[in-house]
Protein backbone atom coordinates (compact mmCIF):
# COMPACT_ATOMS: atom_id res chain seq x y z
CA UNK A 1 0.00 0.00 0.00
CA UNK A 2 2.77 2.40 0.92
CA UNK A 3 5.46 3.44 -1.59
CA UNK A 4 8.16 2.90 1.06
CA UNK A 5 8.78 0.68 4.06
CA UNK A 6 7.01 2.50 6.87
CA UNK A 7 8.43 0.22 9.54
CA UNK A 8 11.95 1.06 8.36
CA UNK A 9 11.06 4.76 8.54
CA UNK A 10 9.73 4.32 12.05
CA UNK A 11 12.98 2.73 13.10
CA UNK A 12 14.62 6.08 12.27
CA UNK A 13 12.54 7.82 14.97
CA UNK A 14 13.80 7.05 18.48
CA UNK A 15 10.58 8.24 20.11
CA UNK A 16 8.63 5.30 18.76
CA UNK A 17 10.43 3.09 21.28
CA UNK A 18 8.43 4.93 23.94
CA UNK A 19 5.33 3.55 25.60
CA UNK A 20 2.61 5.63 27.19
CA UNK A 21 0.29 4.09 29.76
CA UNK A 22 1.70 0.72 28.79
CA UNK A 23 0.89 1.07 25.09
CA UNK A 24 3.17 1.85 22.16
CA UNK A 25 2.81 5.38 20.95
CA UNK A 26 0.22 6.10 18.23
CA UNK A 27 1.26 9.64 17.41
CA UNK A 28 -1.55 11.19 15.35
CA UNK A 29 -0.74 14.85 15.90
CA UNK A 30 1.87 15.63 13.27
CA UNK A 31 -0.05 18.65 11.99
CA UNK A 32 0.77 20.22 15.31
CA UNK A 33 4.40 19.18 15.29
CA UNK A 34 6.28 16.24 13.79
CA UNK A 35 8.54 13.74 15.54
CA UNK A 36 12.29 13.80 14.84
CA UNK A 37 14.40 11.20 13.06
CA UNK A 38 17.79 10.20 14.38
CA UNK A 39 19.48 12.05 11.49
CA UNK A 40 18.12 15.37 12.75
CA UNK A 41 19.03 14.74 16.36
CA UNK A 42 22.50 13.59 15.34
CA UNK A 43 23.11 16.62 13.14
CA UNK A 44 22.57 18.90 16.11
CA UNK A 45 24.53 16.80 18.58
CA UNK A 46 27.39 16.59 16.13
CA UNK A 47 27.41 20.32 15.60
CA UNK A 48 27.57 20.99 19.33
CA UNK A 49 30.18 18.32 19.89
CA UNK A 50 32.50 19.19 17.03
CA UNK A 51 31.92 22.50 15.24
CA UNK A 52 29.77 24.90 17.21
CA UNK A 53 30.58 28.60 17.14
CA UNK A 54 28.74 31.72 16.06
CA UNK A 55 28.12 32.14 12.34
CA UNK A 56 29.40 34.86 9.96
CA UNK A 57 31.83 36.18 12.53
CA UNK A 58 34.68 33.93 13.48
CA UNK A 59 37.79 33.70 11.36
CA UNK A 60 38.72 30.60 13.27
CA UNK A 61 38.00 27.06 12.13
CA UNK A 62 34.89 26.41 14.24
CA UNK A 63 33.24 29.61 13.11
CA UNK A 64 33.92 28.73 9.50
CA UNK A 65 32.53 25.23 9.92
CA UNK A 66 29.37 26.44 11.65
CA UNK A 67 28.86 29.07 8.98
CA UNK A 68 29.35 26.54 6.20
CA UNK A 69 26.79 24.16 7.76
CA UNK A 70 24.33 26.98 8.39
CA UNK A 71 24.58 28.27 4.84
CA UNK A 72 24.41 24.72 3.45
CA UNK A 73 21.02 24.45 5.15
CA UNK A 74 19.96 27.55 3.21
CA UNK A 75 20.85 25.85 -0.04
CA UNK A 76 18.91 22.77 1.10
CA UNK A 77 15.83 24.92 1.75
CA UNK A 78 16.25 26.73 -1.56
CA UNK A 79 16.23 23.47 -3.48
CA UNK A 80 13.35 22.14 -1.36
CA UNK A 81 11.14 25.12 -2.25
CA UNK A 82 12.32 25.47 -5.85
CA UNK A 83 13.55 29.03 -5.29
CA UNK A 84 16.08 30.41 -7.76
CA UNK A 85 18.52 31.90 -5.28
CA UNK A 86 19.53 31.41 -1.64
CA UNK A 87 19.14 35.18 -1.33
CA UNK A 88 15.41 34.53 -1.38
CA UNK A 89 15.54 32.24 1.68
CA UNK A 90 15.33 33.91 5.07
CA UNK A 91 15.56 31.88 8.24
CA UNK A 92 12.99 32.71 10.88
CA UNK A 93 11.85 31.12 14.10
CA UNK A 94 8.79 29.56 12.45
CA UNK A 95 5.92 30.26 10.06
CA UNK A 96 4.43 32.74 12.51
CA UNK A 97 7.56 34.89 12.47
CA UNK A 98 7.84 34.58 8.69
CA UNK A 99 4.28 35.84 8.23
CA UNK A 100 4.84 38.65 10.70
CA UNK A 101 8.00 39.62 8.83
CA UNK A 102 5.95 40.07 5.66
CA UNK A 103 3.18 41.96 7.46
CA UNK A 104 5.57 44.33 9.20
CA UNK A 105 8.21 44.83 6.60
CA UNK A 106 6.40 44.52 3.28
CA UNK A 107 3.02 45.55 4.64
CA UNK A 108 3.99 48.76 6.36
CA UNK A 109 6.05 49.91 3.40
CA UNK A 110 3.47 49.10 0.73
CA UNK A 111 -0.02 49.46 2.15
CA UNK A 112 -2.04 52.49 3.07
CA UNK A 113 -5.56 53.79 3.52
CA UNK A 114 -7.96 52.49 0.90
CA UNK A 115 -5.83 49.46 0.04
CA UNK A 116 -7.35 46.03 0.42
CA UNK A 117 -5.81 42.97 2.06
CA UNK A 118 -7.62 39.74 1.23
CA UNK A 119 -7.48 36.67 3.41
CA UNK A 120 -9.78 33.72 4.05
CA UNK A 121 -12.01 32.25 6.70
CA UNK A 122 -9.82 29.14 6.69
CA UNK A 123 -6.67 30.70 8.12
CA UNK A 124 -4.66 29.71 11.15
CA UNK A 125 -4.57 32.64 13.57
CA UNK A 126 -0.93 33.14 12.51
CA UNK A 127 -2.05 34.13 9.03
CA UNK A 128 -4.95 36.22 10.23
CA UNK A 129 -3.96 38.29 13.25
CA UNK A 130 -0.88 39.93 11.60
CA UNK A 131 -3.14 41.16 8.78
CA UNK A 132 -5.72 42.47 11.22
CA UNK A 133 -3.00 44.45 12.96
CA UNK A 134 -1.55 45.65 9.65
CA UNK A 135 -4.98 46.80 8.45
CA UNK A 136 -5.58 48.68 11.67
CA UNK A 137 -2.19 50.39 11.54
CA UNK A 138 -2.16 51.34 7.87
CA UNK A 139 -5.84 52.11 7.37
CA UNK A 140 -6.11 49.30 4.82
CA UNK A 141 -9.28 47.22 4.63
CA UNK A 142 -9.34 43.49 5.31
CA UNK A 143 -11.69 41.36 3.21
CA UNK A 144 -12.31 37.63 3.34
CA UNK A 145 -13.04 34.71 1.09
CA UNK A 146 -15.48 32.62 3.09
CA UNK A 147 -15.81 28.84 3.26
CA UNK A 148 -18.75 26.60 2.47
CA UNK A 149 -20.17 23.87 4.72
CA UNK A 150 -17.33 21.55 3.75
CA UNK A 151 -14.61 24.05 4.47
CA UNK A 152 -13.80 24.86 0.83
CA UNK A 153 -13.18 28.44 -0.23
CA UNK A 154 -16.05 30.06 -2.11
CA UNK A 155 -14.00 31.41 -4.99
CA UNK A 156 -17.07 33.00 -6.54
CA UNK A 157 -16.64 35.76 -3.95
CA UNK A 158 -13.48 36.90 -5.75
CA UNK A 159 -15.49 38.76 -8.38
CA UNK A 160 -17.10 41.01 -5.85
CA UNK A 161 -13.79 41.69 -4.15
CA UNK A 162 -12.17 42.47 -7.53
CA UNK A 163 -15.02 44.79 -8.44
CA UNK A 164 -14.38 46.87 -5.34
CA UNK A 165 -10.71 47.13 -6.43
CA UNK A 166 -7.47 48.18 -4.70
CA UNK A 167 -6.39 44.63 -3.82
CA UNK A 168 -2.74 44.79 -2.78
CA UNK A 169 -2.16 41.50 -1.01
CA UNK A 170 -3.73 38.08 -0.64
CA UNK A 171 -2.69 35.92 2.31
CA UNK A 172 -3.83 32.32 2.10
CA UNK A 173 -3.09 28.95 3.62
CA UNK A 174 -1.92 26.22 1.22
CA UNK A 175 -3.50 23.49 3.30
CA UNK A 176 -5.77 24.01 6.28
CA UNK A 177 -4.45 22.69 9.58
CA UNK A 178 -7.87 22.20 11.12
CA UNK A 179 -9.77 20.59 8.21
CA UNK A 180 -7.04 19.46 5.85
CA UNK A 181 -8.57 21.41 2.96
CA UNK A 182 -6.19 21.92 0.06
CA UNK A 183 -6.55 25.38 -1.40
CA UNK A 184 -6.25 26.09 -5.15
CA UNK A 185 -3.35 28.45 -4.60
CA UNK A 186 -2.34 28.67 -8.27
CA UNK A 187 -5.78 30.01 -9.20
CA UNK A 188 -5.57 32.56 -6.40
CA UNK A 189 -2.06 33.56 -7.50
CA UNK A 190 -3.29 34.36 -11.00
CA UNK A 191 -6.21 36.25 -9.58
CA UNK A 192 -4.24 38.44 -7.18
CA UNK A 193 -1.51 39.10 -9.73
CA UNK A 194 -4.25 40.19 -12.12
CA UNK A 195 -5.30 42.67 -9.44
CA UNK A 196 -1.73 43.97 -9.18
CA UNK A 197 -1.27 42.48 -5.71
CA UNK A 198 1.14 40.00 -4.15
CA UNK A 199 0.47 36.51 -2.86
CA UNK A 200 1.52 35.39 0.62
CA UNK A 201 1.24 31.63 1.13
CA UNK A 202 1.14 30.00 4.54
CA UNK A 203 2.86 26.73 3.74
CA UNK A 204 3.13 25.46 7.32
CA UNK A 205 0.94 22.43 6.47
CA UNK A 206 1.93 21.86 2.86
CA UNK A 207 5.73 22.04 2.83
CA UNK A 208 6.09 18.98 5.11
CA UNK A 209 3.79 16.81 3.02
CA UNK A 210 4.23 17.32 -0.71
CA UNK A 211 6.69 18.81 -3.19
CA UNK A 212 6.65 22.59 -3.28
CA UNK A 213 7.74 24.82 -6.13
CA UNK A 214 7.21 28.43 -5.19
CA UNK A 215 7.47 29.52 -8.82
CA UNK A 216 4.87 27.06 -10.08
CA UNK A 217 2.66 27.98 -7.14
CA UNK A 218 2.88 31.68 -7.99
CA UNK A 219 3.87 32.59 -4.44
CA UNK A 220 5.55 35.94 -3.83
CA UNK A 221 6.10 34.93 -0.22
CA UNK A 222 5.96 31.43 1.26
CA UNK A 223 6.20 30.74 5.01
CA UNK A 224 6.90 27.43 6.73
CA UNK A 225 7.98 25.91 10.05
CA UNK A 226 10.84 23.45 10.45
CA UNK A 227 9.31 21.64 13.40
CA UNK A 228 6.38 20.42 11.29
CA UNK A 229 8.73 18.78 8.81
CA UNK A 230 10.71 16.72 11.32
CA UNK A 231 13.14 19.50 12.19
CA UNK A 232 13.63 21.01 15.64
CA UNK A 233 11.37 23.73 16.96
CA UNK A 234 12.88 27.22 16.73
CA UNK A 235 13.73 27.27 13.02
CA UNK A 236 11.55 27.98 10.02
CA UNK A 237 11.74 30.08 6.95
CA UNK A 238 10.39 32.56 4.51
CA UNK A 239 10.80 32.50 0.77
CA UNK A 240 10.39 35.95 -0.75
CA UNK A 241 10.72 37.03 -4.36
CA UNK A 242 14.03 38.81 -4.67
CA UNK A 243 12.82 42.18 -6.05
CA UNK A 244 10.30 42.41 -3.23
CA UNK A 245 12.83 41.55 -0.53
CA UNK A 246 15.39 43.98 -1.97
CA UNK A 247 12.93 46.84 -1.74
CA UNK A 248 11.67 46.00 1.75
CA UNK A 249 12.99 47.66 4.89
CA UNK A 250 14.39 45.28 7.53
CA UNK A 251 12.10 43.66 10.08
CA UNK A 252 14.27 43.35 13.19
CA UNK A 253 17.42 45.44 13.43
CA UNK A 254 20.70 44.96 15.27
CA UNK A 255 23.77 42.85 14.69
CA UNK A 256 24.31 40.65 11.66
CA UNK A 257 21.83 42.48 9.43
CA UNK A 258 24.06 45.53 8.96
CA UNK A 259 26.79 46.45 6.51
CA UNK A 260 28.15 49.49 8.22
CA UNK A 261 27.07 51.36 11.30
CA UNK A 262 27.80 54.93 12.29
CA UNK A 263 26.42 56.38 15.46
CA UNK A 264 23.49 57.94 13.67
CA UNK A 265 22.88 55.76 10.64
CA UNK A 266 23.38 52.32 9.26
CA UNK A 267 23.44 50.64 5.92
CA UNK A 268 21.78 47.26 5.65
CA UNK A 269 23.46 44.02 4.88
CA UNK A 270 22.59 42.30 1.61
CA UNK A 271 19.97 39.59 1.22
CA UNK A 272 19.18 37.37 2.97
CA UNK A 273 21.10 38.53 6.05
CA UNK A 274 19.32 41.89 5.99
CA UNK A 275 16.41 40.00 7.54
CA UNK A 276 18.38 37.93 10.03
CA UNK A 277 19.22 40.24 12.91
CA UNK A 278 21.07 38.81 15.87
CA UNK A 279 22.51 35.35 16.45
CA UNK A 280 20.27 32.91 14.63
CA UNK A 281 19.07 29.50 15.81
CA UNK A 282 22.24 27.92 14.45
CA UNK A 283 21.79 24.30 15.50
CA UNK A 284 18.06 24.39 14.77
CA UNK A 285 18.61 25.68 11.24
CA UNK A 286 21.19 22.95 10.65
CA UNK A 287 18.77 20.40 12.10
CA UNK A 288 16.06 21.67 9.78
CA UNK A 289 18.42 21.20 6.85
CA UNK A 290 19.04 17.61 7.98
CA UNK A 291 15.27 17.06 8.23
CA UNK A 292 14.69 18.29 4.69
CA UNK A 293 17.48 16.08 3.40
CA UNK A 294 15.90 13.14 5.21
CA UNK A 295 12.46 13.83 3.72
CA UNK A 296 13.94 14.40 0.29
CA UNK A 297 15.71 11.03 0.42
CA UNK A 298 12.38 9.31 1.02
CA UNK A 299 10.71 11.60 -1.50
CA UNK A 300 7.96 14.13 -0.95
CA UNK A 301 5.84 12.51 -3.65
CA UNK A 302 6.10 9.17 -1.87
CA UNK A 303 5.29 10.75 1.48
CA UNK A 304 2.27 12.39 -0.03
CA UNK A 305 1.09 9.14 -1.54
CA UNK A 306 1.54 7.30 1.74
CA UNK A 307 -0.47 9.89 3.65
CA UNK A 308 -3.22 9.87 1.04
CA UNK A 309 -3.58 6.10 1.59
CA UNK A 310 -3.71 6.52 5.37
CA UNK A 311 -6.24 9.34 5.07
CA UNK A 312 -8.54 7.28 2.85
CA UNK A 313 -8.30 4.38 5.26
CA UNK A 314 -9.05 6.64 8.23
CA UNK A 315 -12.11 8.13 6.54
CA UNK A 316 -13.38 4.65 5.74
CA UNK A 317 -12.87 3.34 9.26
CA UNK A 318 -14.38 6.38 10.96
CA UNK A 319 -17.50 5.74 8.95
CA UNK A 320 -18.07 2.66 11.14
CA UNK A 321 -18.17 4.58 14.40
CA UNK A 322 -21.68 5.71 15.33
CA UNK A 323 -21.98 9.44 16.00
CA UNK A 324 -18.81 10.47 14.19
CA UNK A 325 -19.14 13.46 11.88
CA UNK A 326 -16.10 14.18 9.74
CA UNK A 327 -15.57 17.84 8.85
CA UNK A 328 -13.86 19.21 5.77
CA UNK A 329 -13.80 18.32 2.09
CA UNK A 330 -15.86 15.33 0.96
CA UNK A 331 -13.52 14.52 -1.90
CA UNK A 332 -10.39 12.91 -0.38
CA UNK A 333 -8.35 14.42 -3.24
CA UNK A 334 -9.06 17.86 -1.80
CA UNK A 335 -7.77 16.84 1.62
CA UNK A 336 -4.28 16.50 3.02
CA UNK A 337 -3.39 14.09 5.83
CA UNK A 338 -5.72 15.62 8.37
CA UNK A 339 -9.07 14.32 9.62
CA UNK A 340 -11.07 16.51 11.96
CA UNK A 341 -14.23 15.10 13.46
CA UNK A 342 -16.78 15.34 16.21
CA UNK A 343 -18.30 12.49 18.19
CA UNK A 344 -21.88 13.09 19.15
CA UNK A 345 -22.43 13.39 22.89
CA UNK A 346 -18.75 13.70 23.82
CA UNK A 347 -16.65 16.83 23.89
CA UNK A 348 -13.36 16.59 21.90
CA UNK A 349 -11.39 17.27 25.04
CA UNK A 350 -12.86 14.15 26.64
CA UNK A 351 -12.29 12.15 23.45
CA UNK A 352 -8.59 13.11 23.48
CA UNK A 353 -8.23 12.33 27.17
CA UNK A 354 -9.66 8.83 26.81
CA UNK A 355 -7.61 8.18 23.65
CA UNK A 356 -4.49 9.19 25.57
CA UNK A 357 -5.19 6.45 28.09
CA UNK A 358 -4.43 4.00 25.25
CA UNK A 359 -1.51 6.14 23.95
CA UNK A 360 -3.38 7.47 20.92
CA UNK A 361 -2.26 11.11 20.64
CA UNK A 362 -4.76 13.41 18.95
CA UNK A 363 -5.41 17.10 19.24
CA UNK A 364 -8.66 18.47 20.64
CA UNK A 365 -9.68 22.10 20.40
CA UNK A 366 -10.13 24.83 17.86
CA UNK A 367 -6.63 24.31 16.37
CA UNK A 368 -5.98 28.07 16.26
CA UNK A 369 -8.77 28.44 13.71
CA UNK A 370 -11.65 29.81 15.75
CA UNK A 371 -13.40 31.35 12.71
CA UNK A 372 -13.51 27.91 11.05
CA UNK A 373 -15.09 26.37 14.16
CA UNK A 374 -17.64 29.15 14.33
CA UNK A 375 -18.52 28.79 10.66
CA UNK A 376 -19.04 25.04 10.95
CA UNK A 377 -21.00 25.43 14.18
CA UNK A 378 -18.76 23.39 16.46
CA UNK A 379 -16.90 24.64 19.53
CA UNK A 380 -13.99 22.32 18.87
CA UNK A 381 -13.04 19.15 17.04
CA UNK A 382 -10.87 16.12 17.56
CA UNK A 383 -8.14 16.02 14.93
CA UNK A 384 -6.02 13.11 13.79
CA UNK A 385 -3.16 14.00 11.47
CA UNK A 386 -0.67 11.80 9.68
CA UNK A 387 2.87 11.71 8.42
CA UNK A 388 5.40 9.44 6.78
CA UNK A 389 5.59 7.26 9.91
CA UNK A 390 1.85 6.69 10.36
CA UNK A 391 0.70 3.07 10.25
CA UNK A 392 -2.75 1.75 9.31
CA UNK A 393 -2.67 -0.10 12.66
CA UNK A 394 -2.62 3.28 14.36
CA UNK A 395 -5.86 4.15 12.61
CA UNK A 396 -7.29 0.86 13.91
CA UNK A 397 -6.24 1.88 17.41
CA UNK A 398 -7.88 5.28 16.94
CA UNK A 399 -11.12 3.56 15.95
CA UNK A 400 -10.94 1.09 18.85
CA UNK A 401 -10.23 4.05 21.11
CA UNK A 402 -13.35 5.82 19.88
CA UNK A 403 -15.44 2.75 20.71
CA UNK A 404 -13.89 2.90 24.16
CA UNK A 405 -14.89 6.56 24.43
CA UNK A 406 -18.46 5.63 23.58
CA UNK A 407 -18.47 2.88 26.20
CA UNK A 408 -17.05 5.21 28.83
CA UNK A 409 -19.81 7.69 28.09
CA UNK A 410 -22.40 4.87 28.04
CA UNK A 411 -23.38 5.65 24.47
CA UNK B 1 -8.85 7.90 33.11
CA UNK B 2 -11.56 5.67 34.53
CA UNK B 3 -11.11 7.76 37.66
CA UNK B 4 -12.08 10.82 35.71
CA UNK B 5 -15.32 9.70 34.17
CA UNK B 6 -16.99 8.42 37.30
CA UNK B 7 -20.74 7.99 37.48
CA UNK B 8 -21.44 11.27 39.24
CA UNK B 9 -19.47 13.20 36.61
CA UNK B 10 -21.29 11.52 33.73
CA UNK B 11 -24.59 11.99 35.51
CA UNK B 12 -24.11 15.75 35.85
CA UNK B 13 -22.74 15.96 32.30
CA UNK B 14 -25.68 14.18 30.71
CA UNK B 15 -28.29 15.67 32.97
CA UNK B 16 -26.97 19.06 34.05
CA UNK B 17 -28.84 20.70 36.93
CA UNK B 18 -30.09 24.27 36.68
CA UNK B 19 -29.35 24.30 32.97
CA UNK B 20 -30.65 26.77 30.41
CA UNK B 21 -31.07 30.49 30.00
CA UNK B 22 -32.86 32.62 32.62
CA UNK B 23 -35.41 35.35 32.01
CA UNK B 24 -34.50 38.66 33.53
CA UNK B 25 -31.39 37.76 35.52
CA UNK B 26 -30.11 40.26 38.06
CA UNK B 27 -26.57 39.63 36.96
CA UNK B 28 -24.81 37.46 34.36
CA UNK B 29 -21.32 36.60 33.23
CA UNK B 30 -19.69 34.66 30.45
CA UNK B 31 -16.53 32.63 30.71
CA UNK B 32 -14.37 30.88 28.17
CA UNK B 33 -11.61 28.38 28.14
CA UNK B 34 -9.31 29.53 25.33
CA UNK B 35 -7.69 26.11 25.18
CA UNK B 36 -10.88 24.32 24.14
CA UNK B 37 -12.94 27.22 22.84
CA UNK B 38 -15.54 26.37 25.46
CA UNK B 39 -18.09 28.95 26.45
CA UNK B 40 -20.19 29.23 29.53
CA UNK B 41 -22.89 31.67 30.64
CA UNK B 42 -24.11 31.97 34.20
CA UNK B 43 -27.24 33.91 35.17
CA UNK B 44 -28.24 34.78 38.74
CA UNK B 45 -31.12 36.17 40.69
CA UNK B 46 -30.12 37.73 43.99
CA UNK B 47 -32.57 38.48 46.85
CA UNK B 48 -31.55 39.95 50.19
CA UNK B 49 -27.91 39.10 49.67
CA UNK B 50 -28.51 35.44 48.84
CA UNK B 51 -28.47 33.56 45.57
CA UNK B 52 -32.16 33.01 44.91
CA UNK B 53 -31.66 31.29 41.56
CA UNK B 54 -28.75 30.28 39.37
CA UNK B 55 -28.72 28.83 35.87
CA UNK B 56 -25.98 28.10 33.40
CA UNK B 57 -25.67 27.17 29.74
CA UNK B 58 -22.94 26.77 27.20
CA UNK B 59 -20.73 24.14 25.67
CA UNK B 60 -17.86 22.35 27.22
CA UNK B 61 -16.24 19.08 28.15
CA UNK B 62 -17.66 16.64 30.68
CA UNK B 63 -15.48 18.02 33.46
CA UNK B 64 -16.38 21.69 32.95
CA UNK B 65 -20.08 20.95 32.49
CA UNK B 66 -20.32 18.58 35.45
CA UNK B 67 -18.33 20.87 37.73
CA UNK B 68 -20.55 23.81 36.85
CA UNK B 69 -23.69 21.76 37.37
CA UNK B 70 -22.44 20.71 40.82
CA UNK B 71 -21.47 24.28 41.58
CA UNK B 72 -25.00 25.52 40.93
CA UNK B 73 -26.38 22.99 43.43
CA UNK B 74 -23.70 23.92 45.91
CA UNK B 75 -24.42 27.67 45.92
CA UNK B 76 -28.17 27.81 45.49
CA UNK B 77 -29.72 29.74 48.39
CA UNK B 78 -26.37 30.70 49.93
CA UNK B 79 -25.24 34.26 50.80
CA UNK B 80 -23.50 36.07 47.95
CA UNK B 81 -20.47 37.15 50.00
CA UNK B 82 -19.92 33.61 51.23
CA UNK B 83 -20.07 32.20 47.69
CA UNK B 84 -17.83 34.98 46.37
CA UNK B 85 -15.21 33.79 48.83
CA UNK B 86 -15.23 30.15 47.65
CA UNK B 87 -11.81 28.87 46.71
CA UNK B 88 -10.50 26.46 44.13
CA UNK B 89 -10.24 23.72 46.74
CA UNK B 90 -13.97 23.90 47.42
CA UNK B 91 -14.90 23.01 43.89
CA UNK B 92 -12.05 20.51 43.49
CA UNK B 93 -13.31 18.70 46.57
CA UNK B 94 -16.87 18.74 45.32
CA UNK B 95 -15.87 17.36 41.93
CA UNK B 96 -13.98 14.61 43.74
CA UNK B 97 -11.78 13.26 40.96
CA UNK B 98 -8.03 13.58 40.34
CA UNK B 99 -7.43 16.52 37.98
CA UNK B 100 -4.38 17.19 35.81
CA UNK B 101 -3.43 20.88 35.47
CA UNK B 102 -5.24 21.02 32.12
CA UNK B 103 -8.43 19.50 33.50
CA UNK B 104 -8.23 21.73 36.59
CA UNK B 105 -8.82 24.68 34.25
CA UNK B 106 -11.94 22.92 32.97
CA UNK B 107 -13.18 22.24 36.48
CA UNK B 108 -12.66 25.87 37.53
CA UNK B 109 -14.35 27.51 34.54
CA UNK B 110 -17.75 27.56 36.29
CA UNK B 111 -16.45 28.96 39.56
CA UNK B 112 -14.39 31.62 37.78
CA UNK B 113 -17.38 32.71 35.74
CA UNK B 114 -19.59 32.77 38.83
CA UNK B 115 -17.03 34.94 40.60
CA UNK B 116 -17.08 37.42 37.74
CA UNK B 117 -20.87 37.65 38.08
CA UNK B 118 -20.84 37.98 41.86
CA UNK B 119 -18.12 40.61 42.00
CA UNK B 120 -19.89 42.49 39.26
CA UNK B 121 -23.02 42.37 41.39
CA UNK B 122 -21.15 43.45 44.53
CA UNK B 123 -19.22 46.12 42.66
CA UNK B 124 -15.95 44.69 43.99
CA UNK B 125 -12.87 43.86 41.94
CA UNK B 126 -12.16 40.27 40.96
CA UNK B 127 -9.71 38.83 43.51
CA UNK B 128 -6.15 38.23 42.50
CA UNK B 129 -5.58 34.93 40.78
CA UNK B 130 -8.96 35.01 39.06
CA UNK B 131 -8.14 37.72 36.57
CA UNK B 132 -8.34 36.47 33.02
CA UNK B 133 -11.60 34.77 33.92
CA UNK B 134 -13.14 38.08 33.03
CA UNK B 135 -14.82 38.54 29.71
CA UNK B 136 -12.89 38.76 26.46
CA UNK B 137 -11.42 42.11 25.67
CA UNK B 138 -11.68 42.28 21.86
CA UNK B 139 -8.68 43.96 20.35
C1 LIG C 1 -1.59 26.47 8.75
C2 LIG C 1 -0.67 26.93 9.82
N1 LIG C 1 -0.15 28.15 9.76
C3 LIG C 1 0.70 28.60 10.70
C4 LIG C 1 1.04 27.84 11.77
C5 LIG C 1 1.97 28.39 12.79
O1 LIG C 1 3.08 27.63 12.90
P1 LIG C 1 4.18 27.98 14.00
O2 LIG C 1 3.47 27.92 15.31
O3 LIG C 1 5.19 26.92 13.84
O4 LIG C 1 4.67 29.34 13.67
C6 LIG C 1 0.52 26.56 11.90
C7 LIG C 1 0.83 25.72 13.07
O5 LIG C 1 -0.01 25.03 13.60
C8 LIG C 1 -0.35 26.09 10.90
O6 LIG C 1 -0.88 24.87 10.97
Amino acid sequence: MSPFDVHAVRADFPIFARQVNGYPLAYLDSASTAQKPRAVIDSMVQLYETSYANVHRGVYTLGQESTALYEAARETVRAFLGASSTREIIFTRDATEALNLVAYSYGRANLGPGDVIVSTELEHHSNLVPWQVLARETGATLRFIHIDDHGSLMLEELDEIAAAGNVKLLAVVDQSNSLGTRVPVRTLADWVHGQGGVLVVDGAQSAPHRPIDVGALGADFFAFSGHKLCGPSGAGGLYGRRELLEAMPPFLTGGEMIRSVRLERTSWNELPWKFEAGTPAIAEVIGMGAAIEYLTRIGLDAIHEHEAGITRYCLERLDEVPGVRVLGPEDPAERGGVVSFTLEGVHPHDVAEILDSVAVCVRAGHHCTQPVMERLGVPATTRASFYLYTLPEEIDRLVEGLHRVRRTFRL
Amino acid sequence: MDDLYRDHILDHYKDPRNYGPMDDPDVSAEGQNPLCGDQLSIDLKVHDGTIADIRFHGRGCAISQAATSMLTEMVMGRPVDEVAALGREDIVEEVGIPLSPVRLKCALLGLGTLKVALHRHLGTPLPEGWAGMDEVDWR
